[in-house]
Protein backbone atom coordinates (compact mmCIF):
# COMPACT_ATOMS: atom_id res chain seq x y z
CA UNK A 1 0.00 0.00 0.00
CA UNK A 2 1.31 3.47 -0.46
CA UNK A 3 1.68 5.73 2.36
CA UNK A 4 -0.89 8.09 0.83
CA UNK A 5 -3.83 5.61 0.30
CA UNK A 6 -3.35 4.71 4.26
CA UNK A 7 -3.89 6.66 7.16
CA UNK A 8 -0.28 7.22 8.32
CA UNK A 9 0.77 10.16 10.07
CA UNK A 10 2.35 13.09 8.16
CA UNK A 11 5.95 13.64 8.56
CA UNK A 12 5.55 16.86 9.65
CA UNK A 13 3.16 15.69 12.81
CA UNK A 14 6.12 13.34 13.39
CA UNK A 15 8.82 15.70 13.57
CA UNK A 16 6.83 18.39 15.54
CA UNK A 17 6.06 15.11 18.25
CA UNK A 18 9.89 14.07 18.20
CA UNK A 19 11.21 18.20 18.34
CA UNK A 20 8.36 18.23 21.66
CA UNK A 21 10.25 15.63 23.81
CA UNK A 22 13.79 17.68 23.27
CA UNK A 23 15.43 19.51 26.11
CA UNK A 24 19.31 20.26 25.38
CA UNK A 25 19.82 17.34 22.74
CA UNK A 26 21.43 18.93 19.41
CA UNK A 27 19.59 18.24 16.16
CA UNK A 28 20.74 17.86 12.58
CA UNK A 29 17.95 17.90 10.33
CA UNK A 30 18.29 16.70 6.51
CA UNK A 31 17.94 18.53 3.31
CA UNK A 32 14.32 19.34 1.98
CA UNK A 33 10.66 20.07 3.60
CA UNK A 34 11.83 17.94 6.46
CA UNK A 35 14.28 20.84 7.21
CA UNK A 36 11.65 23.72 6.33
CA UNK A 37 9.20 21.85 8.51
CA UNK A 38 11.18 21.57 11.59
CA UNK A 39 12.47 25.27 11.28
CA UNK A 40 8.62 26.66 11.10
CA UNK A 41 7.42 24.10 13.76
CA UNK A 42 10.05 24.52 16.80
CA UNK A 43 13.13 26.60 16.01
CA UNK A 44 15.95 26.06 18.66
CA UNK A 45 19.78 27.20 18.80
CA UNK A 46 20.31 23.35 19.06
CA UNK A 47 19.06 22.61 15.32
CA UNK A 48 21.05 22.62 12.20
CA UNK A 49 19.03 22.70 8.97
CA UNK A 50 20.58 21.39 6.22
CA UNK A 51 19.74 22.83 2.79
CA UNK A 52 22.54 20.94 0.52
CA UNK A 53 24.79 18.01 0.66
CA UNK A 54 22.01 15.51 0.68
CA UNK A 55 22.94 12.41 1.84
CA UNK A 56 25.45 13.07 4.55
CA UNK A 57 22.86 13.61 7.03
CA UNK A 58 24.11 11.30 9.49
CA UNK A 59 27.35 11.78 8.67
CA UNK A 60 27.24 15.56 9.86
CA UNK A 61 25.27 14.08 13.18
CA UNK A 62 28.43 11.78 13.84
CA UNK A 63 30.78 14.70 13.45
CA UNK A 64 29.12 16.53 16.41
CA UNK A 65 28.29 13.27 18.36
CA UNK A 66 31.96 12.22 18.23
CA UNK A 67 33.11 15.42 19.49
CA UNK A 68 30.15 16.14 22.10
CA UNK A 69 30.19 12.49 23.12
CA UNK A 70 28.51 14.09 26.68
CA UNK A 71 25.45 15.84 24.15
CA UNK A 72 22.80 13.14 22.56
CA UNK A 73 22.47 14.05 18.95
CA UNK A 74 19.46 12.91 16.80
CA UNK A 75 19.33 12.93 13.65
CA UNK A 76 15.81 13.91 11.68
CA UNK A 77 16.56 11.94 7.76
CA UNK A 78 14.60 10.84 5.27
CA UNK A 79 14.32 7.54 2.78
CA UNK A 80 16.08 9.56 -0.42
CA UNK A 81 19.13 11.15 2.31
CA UNK A 82 19.46 7.89 3.82
CA UNK A 83 19.74 5.89 0.27
CA UNK A 84 21.71 8.40 -0.67
CA UNK A 85 24.56 7.60 1.96
CA UNK A 86 23.32 3.98 2.97
CA UNK A 87 27.64 3.74 3.43
CA UNK A 88 27.47 6.08 6.57
CA UNK A 89 24.73 3.66 8.18
CA UNK A 90 27.64 0.63 7.78
CA UNK A 91 30.04 3.40 9.67
CA UNK A 92 28.08 4.58 12.72
CA UNK A 93 27.08 0.79 12.86
CA UNK A 94 30.64 0.40 13.37
CA UNK A 95 31.68 2.81 15.29
CA UNK A 96 28.82 2.59 17.97
CA UNK A 97 28.58 6.10 19.09
CA UNK A 98 26.27 5.71 21.97
CA UNK A 99 24.55 9.38 21.77
CA UNK A 100 23.26 9.09 18.86
CA UNK A 101 20.13 8.75 17.75
CA UNK A 102 18.76 8.58 14.10
CA UNK A 103 15.36 9.22 12.92
CA UNK A 104 14.00 8.56 9.78
CA UNK A 105 11.15 9.68 8.10
CA UNK A 106 10.01 7.45 4.92
CA UNK A 107 7.55 8.79 2.94
CA UNK A 108 9.27 6.08 -0.07
CA UNK A 109 9.10 9.28 -2.23
CA UNK A 110 11.52 12.66 -3.37
CA UNK A 111 8.94 14.92 -1.96
CA UNK A 112 11.11 18.23 -2.89
CA UNK A 113 11.39 16.73 -6.53
CA UNK A 114 7.94 16.06 -7.40
CA UNK A 115 7.12 12.94 -5.35
CA UNK A 116 9.18 10.41 -7.84
CA UNK A 117 9.36 7.04 -6.09
CA UNK A 118 12.34 5.96 -3.65
CA UNK A 119 12.92 2.29 -3.51
CA UNK A 120 12.22 2.32 -0.19
CA UNK A 121 9.06 0.64 -0.58
CA UNK A 122 10.98 -3.11 -1.41
CA UNK A 123 14.29 -1.91 0.71
CA UNK A 124 13.69 -2.00 4.66
CA UNK A 125 16.08 0.56 5.39
CA UNK A 126 15.43 -0.74 9.21
CA UNK A 127 16.75 -4.11 8.78
CA UNK A 128 19.62 -2.29 6.44
CA UNK A 129 20.33 -0.46 10.01
CA UNK A 130 20.02 -3.87 12.43
CA UNK A 131 22.68 -5.59 9.37
CA UNK A 132 25.14 -2.53 10.36
CA UNK A 133 24.95 -2.79 13.64
CA UNK A 134 22.69 0.00 15.07
CA UNK A 135 21.78 -1.54 18.69
CA UNK A 136 18.03 -0.46 18.91
CA UNK A 137 16.11 -0.65 15.94
CA UNK A 138 11.85 0.27 15.71
CA UNK A 139 10.12 0.56 12.96
CA UNK A 140 6.58 2.81 13.58
CA UNK A 141 3.44 3.40 11.52
CA UNK A 142 1.46 5.67 14.34
CA UNK A 143 2.17 8.42 15.90
CA UNK A 144 1.79 7.27 19.10
CA UNK A 145 4.43 4.96 18.85
CA UNK A 146 6.81 7.34 17.45
CA UNK A 147 6.60 9.08 20.33
CA UNK A 148 7.06 5.76 22.59
CA UNK A 149 9.50 4.32 20.39
CA UNK A 150 11.59 7.75 20.29
CA UNK A 151 11.32 8.89 24.55
CA UNK A 152 12.55 5.57 24.98
CA UNK A 153 16.05 5.38 22.40
CA UNK A 154 16.51 9.38 23.95
CA UNK A 155 17.09 7.49 27.22
CA UNK A 156 19.02 4.64 26.00
CA UNK A 157 22.28 4.12 25.03
CA UNK A 158 22.89 4.15 21.15
CA UNK A 159 23.13 4.15 18.29
CA UNK A 160 19.24 3.60 17.57
CA UNK A 161 17.58 4.19 14.73
CA UNK A 162 13.67 4.23 14.13
CA UNK A 163 11.83 3.97 11.02
CA UNK A 164 8.95 6.21 10.90
CA UNK A 165 6.35 5.35 8.17
CA UNK A 166 5.27 8.73 7.23
CA UNK A 167 2.75 10.05 3.88
CA UNK A 168 3.89 12.18 1.62
CA UNK A 169 1.97 14.81 2.52
CA UNK A 170 4.25 18.10 2.83
CA UNK A 171 3.33 21.38 5.27
CA UNK A 172 3.29 24.53 3.05
CA UNK A 173 6.28 26.38 4.50
CA UNK A 174 8.53 28.65 3.42
CA UNK A 175 12.38 27.69 3.38
CA UNK A 176 14.47 28.12 6.48
CA UNK A 177 15.14 31.17 7.80
CA UNK A 178 18.65 31.79 8.75
CA UNK A 179 21.51 32.44 6.47
CA UNK A 180 23.95 29.41 6.34
CA UNK A 181 27.05 30.97 8.28
CA UNK A 182 24.46 32.20 10.72
CA UNK A 183 23.32 28.86 11.39
CA UNK A 184 27.16 27.02 11.89
CA UNK A 185 27.61 30.16 14.63
CA UNK A 186 24.72 29.61 16.21
CA UNK A 187 24.57 25.77 16.20
CA UNK A 188 28.15 25.36 17.33
CA UNK A 189 27.93 27.90 20.45
CA UNK A 190 24.74 25.40 21.41
CA UNK A 191 26.91 22.14 20.52
CA UNK A 192 29.96 23.91 23.21
CA UNK A 193 27.38 24.99 25.47
CA UNK A 194 28.46 29.04 24.76
CA UNK A 195 31.77 29.01 24.40
CA UNK A 196 32.78 28.70 20.80
CA UNK A 197 35.24 31.13 19.84
CA UNK B 1 64.45 13.83 2.45
CA UNK B 2 61.00 12.46 3.00
CA UNK B 3 58.95 14.13 5.77
CA UNK B 4 58.69 11.15 8.66
CA UNK B 5 54.59 10.52 8.82
CA UNK B 6 55.41 10.48 12.51
CA UNK B 7 56.72 13.69 12.73
CA UNK B 8 53.73 15.03 10.48
CA UNK B 9 51.61 13.57 12.90
CA UNK B 10 52.70 15.36 15.71
CA UNK B 11 52.82 18.36 13.99
CA UNK B 12 49.50 18.36 12.62
CA UNK B 13 48.60 17.59 16.81
CA UNK B 14 50.97 20.59 17.74
CA UNK B 15 48.84 23.04 15.40
CA UNK B 16 45.99 21.90 16.82
CA UNK B 17 43.70 19.69 14.84
CA UNK B 18 41.85 17.68 16.54
CA UNK B 19 39.97 15.17 14.89
CA UNK B 20 41.29 13.10 11.93
CA UNK B 21 39.12 11.46 9.56
CA UNK B 22 39.29 10.36 5.87
CA UNK B 23 39.55 6.88 3.45
CA UNK B 24 43.18 5.74 3.10
CA UNK B 25 45.52 6.29 0.16
CA UNK B 26 48.94 4.41 -0.08
CA UNK B 27 50.54 8.09 -0.24
CA UNK B 28 48.92 8.56 3.17
CA UNK B 29 49.26 5.25 4.79
CA UNK B 30 52.32 6.32 6.72
CA UNK B 31 50.24 9.09 8.31
CA UNK B 32 47.17 6.84 8.80
CA UNK B 33 48.98 4.36 10.62
CA UNK B 34 50.28 6.92 13.14
CA UNK B 35 46.62 8.18 13.67
CA UNK B 36 45.52 4.98 14.27
CA UNK B 37 48.47 4.24 16.79
CA UNK B 38 47.49 7.57 18.33
CA UNK B 39 43.65 6.50 18.66
CA UNK B 40 42.82 9.08 16.41
CA UNK B 41 41.49 8.04 13.45
CA UNK B 42 37.84 7.64 12.60
CA UNK B 43 37.73 5.57 9.64
CA UNK B 44 35.05 6.90 6.69
CA UNK B 45 33.70 4.82 3.81
CA UNK B 46 33.21 7.82 1.74
CA UNK B 47 35.16 11.21 0.95
CA UNK B 48 31.83 13.14 1.49
CA UNK B 49 31.03 10.86 4.41
CA UNK B 50 34.48 12.66 5.88
CA UNK B 51 33.79 15.63 4.56
CA UNK B 52 30.61 15.79 6.58
CA UNK B 53 31.51 14.10 9.39
CA UNK B 54 34.24 16.66 9.88
CA UNK B 55 31.69 19.77 9.34
CA UNK B 56 29.75 17.90 12.36
CA UNK B 57 33.27 17.79 13.90
CA UNK B 58 33.96 21.33 13.64
CA UNK B 59 30.30 22.79 14.82
CA UNK B 60 31.61 20.38 17.91
CA UNK B 61 34.69 22.30 18.57
CA UNK B 62 37.12 20.23 16.96
CA UNK B 63 39.48 21.47 14.45
CA UNK B 64 39.18 18.91 11.88
CA UNK B 65 41.33 17.07 9.07
CA UNK B 66 40.08 14.90 5.92
CA UNK B 67 42.65 12.57 4.59
CA UNK B 68 41.92 11.03 1.14
CA UNK B 69 43.28 10.39 -2.44
CA UNK B 70 42.60 12.70 -4.89
CA UNK B 71 39.79 10.26 -6.81
CA UNK B 72 38.08 11.33 -3.43
CA UNK B 73 37.98 15.01 -4.05
CA UNK B 74 35.26 13.88 -7.27
CA UNK B 75 33.75 12.36 -4.47
CA UNK B 76 33.68 15.42 -2.45
CA UNK B 77 32.64 18.00 -4.45
CA UNK B 78 29.13 18.45 -4.08
CA UNK B 79 29.74 18.14 0.16
CA UNK B 80 32.64 20.80 -0.44
CA UNK B 81 30.35 23.12 -2.28
CA UNK B 82 26.92 22.96 -1.31
CA UNK B 83 28.08 21.77 2.81
CA UNK B 84 31.10 23.57 3.77
CA UNK B 85 31.99 26.67 1.35
CA UNK B 86 28.50 27.66 2.56
CA UNK B 87 27.82 27.07 5.44
CA UNK B 88 31.94 28.25 6.24
CA UNK B 89 33.12 25.29 8.22
CA UNK B 90 36.39 24.93 7.97
CA UNK B 91 38.72 21.48 7.58
CA UNK B 92 42.12 20.84 6.40
CA UNK B 93 42.14 18.28 3.50
CA UNK B 94 45.45 16.38 3.52
CA UNK B 95 44.86 15.06 -0.73
CA UNK B 96 47.49 12.96 -1.98
CA UNK B 97 47.87 13.33 -5.93
CA UNK B 98 47.65 10.51 -7.76
CA UNK B 99 48.36 10.78 -11.10
CA UNK B 100 51.05 13.50 -10.44
CA UNK B 101 53.29 11.94 -12.94
CA UNK B 102 52.22 10.07 -16.10
CA UNK B 103 53.38 6.88 -14.97
CA UNK B 104 50.79 6.44 -12.45
CA UNK B 105 47.94 3.98 -12.90
CA UNK B 106 45.67 5.42 -15.93
CA UNK B 107 42.43 5.84 -13.74
CA UNK B 108 44.46 8.75 -11.86
CA UNK B 109 45.66 10.84 -14.67
CA UNK B 110 43.05 12.85 -15.63
CA UNK B 111 42.02 13.56 -11.92
CA UNK B 112 45.75 14.04 -11.15
CA UNK B 113 46.20 16.91 -14.57
CA UNK B 114 42.82 18.77 -13.08
CA UNK B 115 42.66 18.59 -9.42
CA UNK B 116 44.60 22.00 -8.89
CA UNK B 117 42.23 23.13 -11.53
CA UNK B 118 38.98 21.83 -9.77
CA UNK B 119 40.32 23.28 -6.45
CA UNK B 120 40.41 26.70 -8.02
CA UNK B 121 36.85 26.92 -9.59
CA UNK B 122 35.90 25.45 -6.24
CA UNK B 123 38.10 28.90 -4.25
CA UNK B 124 39.67 26.07 -2.12
CA UNK B 125 42.92 27.33 -1.11
CA UNK B 126 46.03 24.63 -1.75
CA UNK B 127 49.61 24.17 -2.45
CA UNK B 128 51.66 21.52 -2.73
CA UNK B 129 53.22 19.54 0.51
CA UNK B 130 56.54 20.34 0.74
CA UNK B 131 59.27 18.21 2.28
CA UNK B 132 61.43 21.27 3.38
CA UNK B 133 58.77 23.28 3.91
CA UNK B 134 55.90 21.45 5.48
CA UNK B 135 55.70 23.40 9.13
CA UNK B 136 55.39 26.53 7.23
CA UNK B 137 52.67 24.62 4.81
CA UNK B 138 50.92 23.16 7.62
CA UNK B 139 51.37 26.67 9.57
CA UNK B 140 49.48 28.72 6.57
CA UNK B 141 46.94 25.88 5.99
CA UNK B 142 45.61 26.56 9.34
CA UNK B 143 45.66 29.84 9.68
CA UNK B 144 43.82 30.59 6.15
CA UNK B 145 41.37 27.85 7.39
CA UNK B 146 40.43 29.32 10.50
CA UNK B 147 40.59 33.23 9.04
CA UNK B 148 38.45 32.25 6.06
CA UNK B 149 35.97 29.19 8.00
CA UNK B 150 36.65 27.30 4.55
CA UNK B 151 38.64 23.90 3.61
CA UNK B 152 41.97 24.23 2.77
CA UNK B 153 43.61 21.68 0.72
CA UNK B 154 47.71 20.33 1.28
CA UNK B 155 48.72 18.16 -1.73
CA UNK B 156 50.58 15.33 -1.34
CA UNK B 157 53.29 14.21 -4.17
CA UNK B 158 54.26 10.26 -3.61
CA UNK B 159 57.57 10.88 -1.83
CA UNK B 160 56.91 13.97 -0.05
CA UNK B 161 56.01 11.75 3.12
CA UNK B 162 57.20 8.33 4.16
Amino acid sequence: MRPEEGVLTSRSRGIGAVLDLLTDELVVVCNGFASREAYALRDRPENFYMIGSMGVTPAIGLGVALSQPRRKVVVLDGDGNVLMGMGTLATIGALKPKNFIHIVFDNEVYGSTGNQPTISQTVRLDQVAKAAGYLHVERVRELDDLIYEARTMLKKEGPSFLLVKVSELADDVGRVGIEPAAMTERFRKAAMGGTAA
Amino acid sequence: MAIPAAKFVGRLQEVGFDFFTGVPDSILAGVIAGLIERRAYVPAVREDEAVAMAAGAFMGGKTPVVLMQNSGLGTSLNTLMSLNLIYLQPCLLVISWRGHDAGDAPEHLVMGRVMTQLLDLARIPHRALGADTYQEDLNWAAQVLMKERIPVALLVIKGVLS
